[in-house]
């Protein structure tokens, strides 16, 4: 594990929204190309922690953080760190489906835009790319310019990972991506995940433990916003070395 | 009790049925009152006429026509960047409890009676053009004639008059897209900027334009605070410095003292008022319907 990059150091991150503190003295890393999966229970903390790593906490009144959290060794916190740059690297993909309003192919070149790309040939190109990579393309080449919203979830969700794709992100974080899903769906998500791993870094959250150990090559637990124990999964999921670990993913609560 | 029940069910339906009625009555009591001139006079020649002498039997509303629009579509291209921006202000940039004041206050403005603002422009608008903007103009042209009645005068006072309606309505829909499609845009490496031109007001234009349009009928009823500041000179004018006389003022002005004749062409001028009105009110139908489906 020492040889490994890390992609994240964060130490000892505490949150709080207003007077709750929701994490407690974080102190992890999570390492490029791995596939790390956050577990625990319902309100521990994860979806909170994901969120942090890419700055959308910003967006909640009231939220506070301590500590570091430094991306290629940087504090995304520090009063110099462009927010924009950090998010163009660190891409997201959320609980539910949400592409926007707008067509399948306006979709996916949003991002590229945004950062600055024009030319007509380099969009079509990211388009056929990031969808070929979802593996959405066979099947709505011939739809581009049409509605997102008329995809079915399982296909929405996986433009949203296109669209995330193609501002060319270092790291993705994945919200619970399949929750909203059929099973159906939820595999194909799934592999594609793995398929990713090789040139992304991943950290999803999941509220299924089968997932994690599928998927995931490291696994964090989170329980009332402390990680209680970070490993490789299957040492994780066979062999942890924390009692509370074993508790909840044998189902005793949770 | 049955019985009970029987009595109250009519009782609502009168209820119903007297504002329903009261519409149809309006409107059979417009059009005969009005059809028969429009008729005998050509409606072609009524509403494109350009002289309205009710005195020698001459009634072309073209100059009523033109003023309306004028004072109309000045009122939206002040009203109409005015409003969104204050609305997208209080939904997206401030924090609820100073939106909450500031919706207070545009509420506030939308329960002056309209012959304060009218007043309004009269003490103040009006002398502000008389006084700065017709010097200015005059340097450019000796010629520029003009009092401060105005067609601009008019159009401000309006714009003001219009932004509850536009603001109230567009804060509301863009409160109506949904945050997810906020955060997308955000994760993407957008700022807030481009997500609110991109994505927040793309997604809430069903909402936005309804309101637009409402607000035109709104400016297009508006009878006493123009009244009061556009000069009423029956003449097509020729820029925002003239004066102007609107198809409600003069309804509102002539009523009075109107011979028969003439009191039923103001009555035709009403059916085109109420024909623009109700082609409005259809056109924010459609749109809403249009649109509707794509944001839900």
């Amino acid at each position: 594990m020492a040889d490994k990059e890390k992609a994240f150091e964060i130490r000892g991150m505490n949150l709080s929204y207003g007077t709750f503190q929701a994490l407690k003295n974080i102190d992890i890393d999570l390492y490029k190309n791995d596939i790390t999966a956050l577990i625990g229970p319902s309100g521990c903390g994860k979806s909170t922690f994901l969120r942090s790593l890419n700055r959308m906490n910003d967006l909640v009144e009231g939220c506070r953080i301590e500590g570091e959290i430094l991306f290629d060794g940087k504090d995304i916190y520090g009063k110099e760190y462009d927010i924009i740059a950090l998010r163009k690297k660190v891409g997201m993909v959320f609980q539910k489906p949400n592409p926007f309003p707008k067509s399948i192919y306006e979709n996916i070149v949003y991002g590229p835009k945004l950062h600055g790309q024009k030319k007509k040939e380099v969009l079509d190109e990211i388009v056929e790319r990031t969808l070929t990579e979802v593996g959405l393309w066979e099947e709505i080449k011939d739809r581009l310019n049409k509605s997102a919203l008329g995809l079915s979830g399982g296909q929405q969700q996986r433009l949203c990972i296109a669209r995330c794709l193609a501002v060319e992100p270092e790291v993705i974080l994945m919200d619970e991506p399949t929750s909203a899903l059929d099973p159906v769906a939820t595999t194909k998500i799934e592999n594609l995940v793995q398929e990713l791993a090789a040139k992304y870094t991943i950290v999803t959250v999941t509220h299924n433990m089968q997932q994690a150990g599928r998927i995931s090559n490291r696994t964090a637990f989170f329980l009332s916003g402390e990680v209680l124990e970070i490993d490789d999964t299957r040492k994780l999921f066979t062999n942890p070395s924390n009692p509370k670990t074993e508790e909840y993913i044998t189902g005793r609560f949770g | 009790m049955k019985i009970r029940e029987k009595v109250i069910e009519r009782l609502i339906l009168l209820c119903a049925a007297v504002s329903v009625a009261a519409v149809a009555l309006i409107t059979i009591f417009i059009f005969s009152s009005g059809g028969p001139v429009l008729a005998k006079y050509g409606v072609l020649r009524f509403i494109f006429g350009n002289d309205w002498s009710p005195t020698s039997g001459s009634y072309g509303i073209l100059p009523l026509i033109v003023g309306t629009l004028g004072v109309t579509l000045g009122a939206l291209v002040i009203g109409i960047p005015t409003g969104l921006g204050c609305a997208v202000f209080m939904a997206e940039m401030v924090k609820s409890r100073l939106a909450k004041l500031f919706r207070a206050a545009i509420e506030l403005l939308a329960g002056i009676p309209s012959v304060v603002y009218g007043f309004f422009g009269l003490e103040i608008i009006v002398p502000a053009i008389r006084d700065y903007l017709l010097p200015m103009a005059r340097k450019l042209d000796p010629d520029v004639p003009g009092s401060g009645f105005s067609v601009l005068a008019g159009a401000i006072v309006l714009a003001v008059m219009i932004l509850p309606t536009i603001v109230s309505i567009s804060e509301n829909a863009i409160r109506a897209v949904p945050k997810e499609f906020h955060e997308a845009s955000l994760a993407l490496g957008a700022d807030k900027r481009e997500t609110i031109i991109k994505i927040i007001l793309p997604a809430a234009k069903s909402g936005i334009l309804s309101s637009i349009i409402l607000a035109m009928g709104r400016a297009i009823g508006e009878t006493m605070a123009v009244l009061m500041i556009t000069g009423n000179m029956v003449k097509v004018p020729t820029s925002p410095l003239d004066p102007a006389a609107t198809l409600t003022g003069t309804i509102a002005m002539e009523m009075s003292y109107a011979a028969p004749e003439h009191q039923n062409a103001l009555f035709a001028i009403g059916i085109i008022l109420f024909i623009m009105i109700i082609a409005l009110n259809g056109i924010a139908q459609m749109v809403a319907k249009r649109f509707g489906g794509e944001t839900a």
